[in-house]
């Protein structure tokens, strides 16, 4: 009993040293913490495992959605944000922050209506913003049964599911139907996050897919990877020329073609509803957000280091899951960017 | 000589005394400080809370708790859809586990054999120890599919009663707010029915005896003579069943939808207090955070209300018995 | 006359098999929750969750956020404990029948059921923030906040017991004690917690099955990590936030990997409610 009573003041002695090696060491985290967009989530998981095995640095990044990525950059909680909305130039200029582009993707209608392949649904823009606006609400509506002459759609209602945090998908997809339906532009307009209509919200690229793939006759919008890697049905969009495409790399290159990056301030530029009669209509691009000065040296020069590599090393992984990796061009633009506007 | 040697030992004594009242003094006040770091922790929630949503607070005032516009486009906040989910859901949970939970405790208390009460009792209790994100991930992978597969049956039959029929018509999406209400009516079961089983023991013997020399049944007993005696006591687990199911997060964030548009229906998505906190903080900038920790500090004084009065409750009861 | 008897008797049978049904209803969910998550947690039970870290994703397995976990969990337990025993200690033996021994008493009562998620807030903004602010970014979100967050779900729990633990003690321990010049701390200390010291044990254990299943004060506090810390003031990953992050994506290796890390919690917190429930009766028997 007495060697048990012990017990307490030798947890006391242990308490002290953990809390003097915690405090005594230099709090020298050796990894570097990025978060934000889940729409690049699997294409910089890949890189950073790789990165890893191949340098012995940790890159940390957490999908916690891009409206989250720019909160935390901005609270200097993190070393890096992502995001696929690009912060203004008077945002960057009043929190010292620059940003690059890292990937261009594409994001896609995703369904799961039984009886439906994928790639056989056909959507245009105004009937899209209808269905999440909440005016079209079964699946065999004469808007939808219009485009597709050749499916049968069951008359089941359409579950609309959209998301439920701060999404640069979010804010592209909604871009988008702002441009296509006058509506919309009225009634929600654009953001990382908006005031749904309709609907039910998933956490992240991945909370949309996970309910799509479990709610019959649910629609919802996410990032091509998503899309392809969990089997789930996706739609052809009319572009705006007016053709019917299907979402692939070429397509997605074909949209990334039009974007004159050279005459875009901090590259700020969206290539929703691009013109060419091969685009896809809801291409976007992911961006780094990181401080010009750093606040810790040492992580942002790893952190450039990290991107640097993916640009030259991570094309591969990044094509394989059916991202646009960035042109030659755009490297060297953003290189330049990095030398002239950070200060190292 | 013996005068000599008891001198020191005098002073020694005293001298050991003096330092016995110092120590006695020291630890007494270091107790004190622990003790008041309980306090401080409910004041500091408290006042953090209150603290990080003021913005909100000065700005829109009592309009924040009714308004339904939550719209980050505008920055506008209202708190009515969450406000609205978590009174629905919790309220569904309540009216769910009452009653199973009376039923539990009238068993283990008057029913069962006396070798079956201990492992059963465990057993319901047991569900009070599962971890919330498990109900959660049961809740989303199991209990969500199994929703789906009844609510076409609800529209069918409850739904088609006048008046009350809008509760029960929607889509069978599984998930909603009765989905979330049934989930958390099995997560405050087990904290219900113990507070039950626990008062409904301290009925004295001879109450119950009496009333069954003059002919009552069990359940005359208990509805007349156990029921009455332990009332306080009673609702007091109820309001703690309450107080947990009103903060519960983990749970309730997969299967309950994340919308914000105000339904009458049951079967249709809502959102609570702890889930939009939970989804949206991490990204939330401005006033947006200072809704959501205005949100927080919300959840914080109406489960306070709702656990003090548990808490008197069932106080009541104990003075009852000299306690 | 027999009318009114058959309809009492009826009632009565009832209310009975009414009741029987209630208690099945309970067991059943019991049994549901616990054979889903055995079910699909041991067809996922590999070598691989314990050796290969989350950044590997579907392809990985569990390794940082069990050491994570382990870690913030025993740095809870060893802020709570001590801090939760002597103040349960004040209670019982200093302000038993105090005005503000009945008010703190009263407050930890509710503290023991306030919602976890306004303690994460509170955490992030006593803690996150101001550490964030001091270095510069360079510390901001750590396992040490997310230990602080777990160790005030903790410490009710073992105020709790402590206070009721110490009470059970006989008064004339501490009469007998107090009659041989010993001072009030040496009998707190060397008399009363010996005498105690597998409630309060037990208490300790409540305390650790109750946090170990905590998430939401994880989310603010801790964050996530993808790869292998040890470091307390670095962003650690955790079992129950990491089964959080797999459980909302849509792909189903990565929900084997929560129902495994699901099973393990479940069983680490079931065990330990049960051992406790031993030790616990363990000591009313000899004190009653």
């Amino acid at each position: 009993m007495l060697t048990s009573f012990k017990l307490p003041s030798r947890l006391g002695t242990l308490a002290i040293a953990i809390a003097a090696s915690m405090f005594g060491m230099t709090a020298q985290a050796t990894d570097i913490t990025g978060a934000g967009s889940s729409f690049v989530y699997p294409v910089i998981s890949k890189w950073s495992a790789a990165y890893a095995e191949k340098t012995g640095n940790h890159i940390n990044y957490q999908s916690i959605g891009s409206g989250g990525g720019i909160a935390q950059i901005k609270a200097g909680t993190v070393d890096f944000g992502a995001s696929d909305m690009p912060l203004k130039a008077e945002d960057l200029a009043k929190f010292g922050l620059g940003q690059f582009p890292d990937v261009i993707g594409g994001i896609v209608p995703a369904f799961n209506v039984a009886g439906v392949a994928a790639g056989t649904l056909v959507l245009d823009g105004p009937t899209l913003a209808d269905i999440y606006l909440g005016k079209i609400t079964t699946w065999n509506d004469p808007a939808i049964a219009k485009l597709n002459p050749s499916l049968h759609l069951p008359s089941s209602h359409i579950t609309v599911v959209h998301r439920s945090d701060g999404s640069g998908t979010s804010f592209n997809f909604t871009d988008y139907l702002s441009k296509v339906s006058p509506e919309w532009k009225t009634k929600v307009g654009e953001g990382t996050a908006v005031q749904w209509p309709a609907g039910i919200g998933g956490k992240g690229n991945e909370g949309v897919s996970a309910y799509i793939k479990q709610i019959p006759n649910s629609i919802g919008y996410v990032e091509y990877a998503y899309a392809l890697q969990n089997k789930i049905g996706y739609a052809k969009m009319k572009n705006a020329a007016g053709k019917v495409v299907e979402p692939n790399t070429a397509s997605f290159q074909a949209a990334a073609n039009t974007a004159d990056w050279k005459n875009a301030k901090d590259f700020n530029l969206l290539m929703t509803n691009a013109p060419g009669a091969t685009a896809w209509p809801i291409t976007a691009t992911s961006w780094v957000i990181m401080y010009k000065t750093p606040k810790n040296a040492a992580n942002t020069k790893v952190a450039f280091d990290f991107f640097k590599w993916a640009y030259e090393h991570g094309q591969d992984s990044a094509r394989s899951l059916d991202y646009v990796p960035l042109p030659d061009s755009l490297v060297q633009q953003i290189e330049t960017y990095w030398s002239s506007e950070y200060k190292m | 000589m013996q005068a000599t040697s008891a001198e020191p030992l005098a002073r020694d004594t005293e001298h050991r005394s003096r330092a016995d009242a110092r120590h006695d003094f020291i630890f007494r006040i270091l107790l004190r400080c622990c003790a008041l770091l309980v306090l401080a922790t409910l004041l500091g929630a408290a006042l953090s809370t209150l603290w990080g949503g003021r913005e909100v607070l000065f700005k829109d005032g009592l309009h924040f708790l009714f308004s339904a516009d939550w719209n980050p486009v505008e920055d506008q906040y209202g708190a009515l859809a969450p406000i609205v989910g978590t009174l629905v859901t919790s309220l569904i949970a309540l009216v769910l586990a009452v009653p199973v939970s009376f039923g539990i405790a009238l068993f283990l208390t008057e029913i069962a054999p006396g070798w079956m009460r201990g492992p059963v009792a465990t057993a319901i209790e047991l569900l009070a120890g599962i971890p919330s994100i498990i109900y959660g991930m049961w809740g989303l992978f199991v209990f969500v599919p199994f929703m789906a597969g009844i609510e076409p049956w609800l529209n069918d039959t409850l739904g088609n009663i006048p008046v009350i029929g809008a509760v029960f018509q929607g889509p069978p999406l599984g998930l909603g707010l009765l989905t979330a209400g049934i989930v958390l009516a099995v997560m405050i079961l087990p904290f219900i029915s113990s507070v039950m089983r626990e008062v409904f023991q301290t009925v004295p013997a001879r109450l119950k005896e009496s009333s069954y020399a003059l002919g009552s049944t069990t359940w005359e007993v208990v509805w007349d003579i156990v029921l009455p005696y332990t009332r306080s006591a009673v609702i007091g687990g109820i309001f703690l069943g309450l107080g947990r199911a009103l903060g519960e997060t983990m749970a309730v964030t997969f299967v309950l939808g994340n919308s914000y548009n105000i339904t009458a229906s049951l079967l249709m998505p809502g959102t609570s207090i702890s889930s939009s906190i939970a989804n949206e903080f991490n990204e939330a900038v401005g006033l947006h955070r200072s809704a959501l920790i205005a949100l927080g500090f919300l959840l914080f004084v109406v489960t306070f209300i709702v656990l003090l009065i548990a808490r008197l409750m069932l106080r009541q009861l104990a003075r009852k018995e000299g306690r | 006359m027999s009318a009114i008897y058959t309809r009492r008797h009826l009632t009565n049978i009832f209310a009975l098999v009414m009741s029987g049904v209630a208690t099945l209803i309970g067991l059943a969910f019991l049994v549901w929750i616990l054979w889903i998550t055995l079910q699909n947690g041991i067809t996922a039970l590999t070598p691989t969750l314990f050796t290969k870290i989350t950044a590997y994703a579907d392809q990985g397995g569990l390794s940082n956020a069990i050491v994570g976990s382990l870690i913030m969990d025993l740095m809870a337990l060893l802020i709570c404990a001590p801090i939760g025993v002597l103040a349960g200690t004040y209670l019982a033996e200093y302000a038993s029948s105090s005005r503000l021994g009945a008010s703190i008493r009263f407050l930890n009562d509710i503290l023991l059921s306030a919602p976890s998620i306004v303690l994460g807030l509170f955490v992030y903004v006593i803690i996150v923030l101001p550490m964030s602010n001091l270095t510069n970014g360079s510390i901001s979100f750590s396992g040490f906040a997310g230990s602080v967050a777990l160790a005030l779900i903790g410490l009710p729990v073992i105020v709790r017991t402590t206070d009721e633990m110490l009470q059970l003690v006989p008064g004339t321990l501490r009469e007998a004690a107090l009659s041989l010049g010993i001072p009030q701390w040496k009998l707190t200390l060397q008399v009363l917690m010996r005498a105690a010291f597998s409630g309060i044990l037990t208490g300790v254990l409540l305390a650790l099955a109750r946090l170990a299943g905590e998430t939401a004060p994880l989310l603010f506090t801790a964050f996530g990590n993808n790869f292998m810390t040890v470091h307390p003031l670095d962003k650690m990953a955790s079992m129950p936030v990491t089964i959080y992050q797999y459980t909302n994506d849509p792909n189903p290796a990565l929900h084997a990997i929560a129902w495994a890390g699901a099973l393990l919690i479940t069983l680490f917190v079931l065990a330990l409610s049960l051992l406790t429930r031993i030790l616990f009766s363990r000591k009313k028997v000899s004190y009653e």
